[in-house]
């Protein structure tokens, strides 16, 4: 867009310069992505299996799905949902922690002003690619397949998922502190854990929390649908409220979810302004 | 001879810090106890662990006709969804920013994207799965609302930075409001709206694979009922198809975003 916006030709009679932002070969590599974005779109478009009738009456199922979870089941919220909501910010928590296990070690190993050696850092850029290519909901079924169904398993897929991202993260912190106070610590004959404690870790810090903070909350939305493949909290109880058709029970959870989500987002903002 | 002087600690921990770390420890107590998560549990699991690895491995690609109409599935929802969703983030993301519009408009649609936000992909697609019923069209209304969430959110963020001074000049030689937008507005975003829908297609790949577990099409439904039917070494093959899937998608969107740095 930005390419053609300047790209009017001018007659060779007034002999004034043509200016342009890109050469040939970047716009035309632009404007290959284009279409083959909308290649691919339209392609997909014509071979995807779906039945256009089911769409015409999706605003009809979906008002009656609502009339259905009208009025909501309060009575289910302190029997079942409350204790299922606090399993739920258990295992987002306990899984944000335990995934540090993993993370601090494998971010140290992946900044490459910390451990010079590539193939170090090579390996640990593999172990934290794997943990973040796969989904938190298929970390949770491998989980339940080895511990059973139930909260350890949704804590485990919580942390193991956590690990790639805070260790990604907190490594690109790492690699962006001042070298200069390192040296200075260095210089003085420090050891290497004292270089880390006194010179990385200062600067870091806030980052690190930050870090912390911002997958604590992502945590806290992924855990509460962990259930539905049987690793514990809100999610189980949705599951079944939904097997059973109990919609004044989904809609109650539902609302609880909300309600959580935006309260954790609250906290989350709070502490961010006093750490910052 | 150096007379050792005591000094206070110039940098003591404060009380607060203290009680942080207490309070942070009296939880993780009580969050173990309540939860039942025994050490004894996790042994046996381990031992349950060596067990499943023996059988996931090797895996099983047989049934590769399956894998193979469900990774295109997958790939079919994630870019139909991305494709819609941006576009109409395209608007959403212009109606939501605070300098462009009036409170009035602006206002709900920031609801609108806060909503479209606060739910996980899988819920919406449990939603949708109602709606419209088992398949991929469930699957790509999710993302296309997962992608608005996002896409218009950063987007309408990216608007309310922009410099106002290129936006009164083209005002000033008399365009309206879309001239405007396209030449004052739009060159000052392009780049990081590229941005922005190249990481959404990423993501959008990576969650076709997961909303089948609900029903809602791709790949992930599959995976869910070969875990269900301990079908383990076909579950492994799934896996590779599904991280290989992820490689790629990286590797191209690593391209693009070259392309236009």
């Amino acid at each position: 867009m930005k390419a053609d916006a300047v790209m009017t030709p001018v007659s060779h009679a007034t002999e004034s310069p043509k200016w342009q932002r890109f050469t040939l070969g970047q716009r035309s590599a632009r404007y290959m992505v284009y279409l083959i974005i909308v290649m691919s779109f339209f392609a997909s478009l014509r071979t995807v299996e779906i039945i256009p009738e089911f769409l015409l009456d999706a605003p009809e199922q979906l008002a009656d799905m609502f009339r259905r979870m009208w009025p909501m089941d309060f009575a289910a919220y302190p029997t079942t949902i409350h204790g299922a909501m606090l399993d739920t910010l258990h295992i987002a928590t306990l899984g944000t922690l335990l995934s540090l296990i993993l993370a601090v070690p494998l971010a140290l190993m992946n900044a490459n002003n910390i451990v010079k050696s590539s193939l170090v850092n090579w390996i640990a850029k593999f172990f934290l690619v794997a943990s973040r290519s796969v989904n938190s909901l298929i970390w949770a079924l491998l989980f339940v397949a080895i511990f059973g169904p139930g909260v350890l398993a949704g804590v485990l897929a919580v942390a193991l998922r956590s690990v790639g991202f805070v260790g990604k993260l907190f490594s690109e912190a790492l690699e962006e502190v001042n070298m200069g106070s390192v040296e200075a610590i260095r210089a003085t004959g420090a050891s290497f854990t004292s270089v880390l404690i006194k010179a990385y870790w200062p600067q870091a810090k806030p980052a690190f929390f930050s870090i912390l903070l911002f997958r604590w909350d992502i945590n806290v939305r992924e855990s509460a649908v962990l259930g539905l493949v049987g690793a514990g909290g809100i999610g189980v109880v949705l599951n079944d409220a939904m097997n059973l058709f109990q919609w004044p029970k989904v809609a109650m959870v539902l609302t609880t979810i909300f309600a959580v989500v935006l309260l954790i987002e609250f906290i989350v903002v709070q502490v961010r302004k006093r750490l910052m | 001879m150096a007379t050792i002087v005591d000094r206070q600690n110039p940098f003591k921990t404060s009380l607060s810090t203290k009680f942080l770390w207490l309070g942070l420890f009296v939880y993780l107590a009580y969050a173990f106890t309540t939860l039942d998560i025994g050490w004894d549990r996790f042994v046996l699991g381990l031992d349950q662990g060596g067990r499943l690895l023996d059988r996931l491995f090797p895996p099983n690609f047989t049934r590769w006709e399956l894998l193979l109409h469900d990774l295109i599935e997958s790939l079919q929802i994630a870019i139909i969804a991305s494709v819609a969703g941006i576009f109409i983030s395209l608007f959403v993301g212009l109606m939501a920013a605070r300098n462009m519009m009036p409170n009035v408009i602006s206002i709900p649609v920031r609801v609108f994207i806060a909503l479209c936000r606060t739910f996980h992909p899988v819920i919406i697609a449990i939603l949708f799965v109602k709606a419209v019923g088992f398949g991929a069209l469930a699957g790509i209304l999710t993302l296309t609302v997962a992608s608005i969430g996002f896409v218009a959110k950063l987007f309408a963020e990216a608007i309310e930075e922009i410099s106002f001074k290129q936006v009164e000049a083209i005002r000033a030689t008399g365009a309206g409001f879309i001239s405007t937008i396209v030449f004052g507005v739009i060159p000052q975003v392009f780049s990081r709206f590229i941005g922005f829908s190249i990481y959404q297609l990423d993501s959008n790949l990576r969650n076709s694979t997961m909303v089948g577990i609900v029903g809602a099409g791709g790949l992930g439904g599959t995976l869910f009922s070969a875990f269900q039917r301990f079908d383990y070494d076909f579950v492994t093959a799934i896996l590779l198809a599904i991280i290989a899937l992820i490689l790629v998608g990286e590797a191209l969107s690593n391209l693009v975003r070259r392309i236009f740095q």
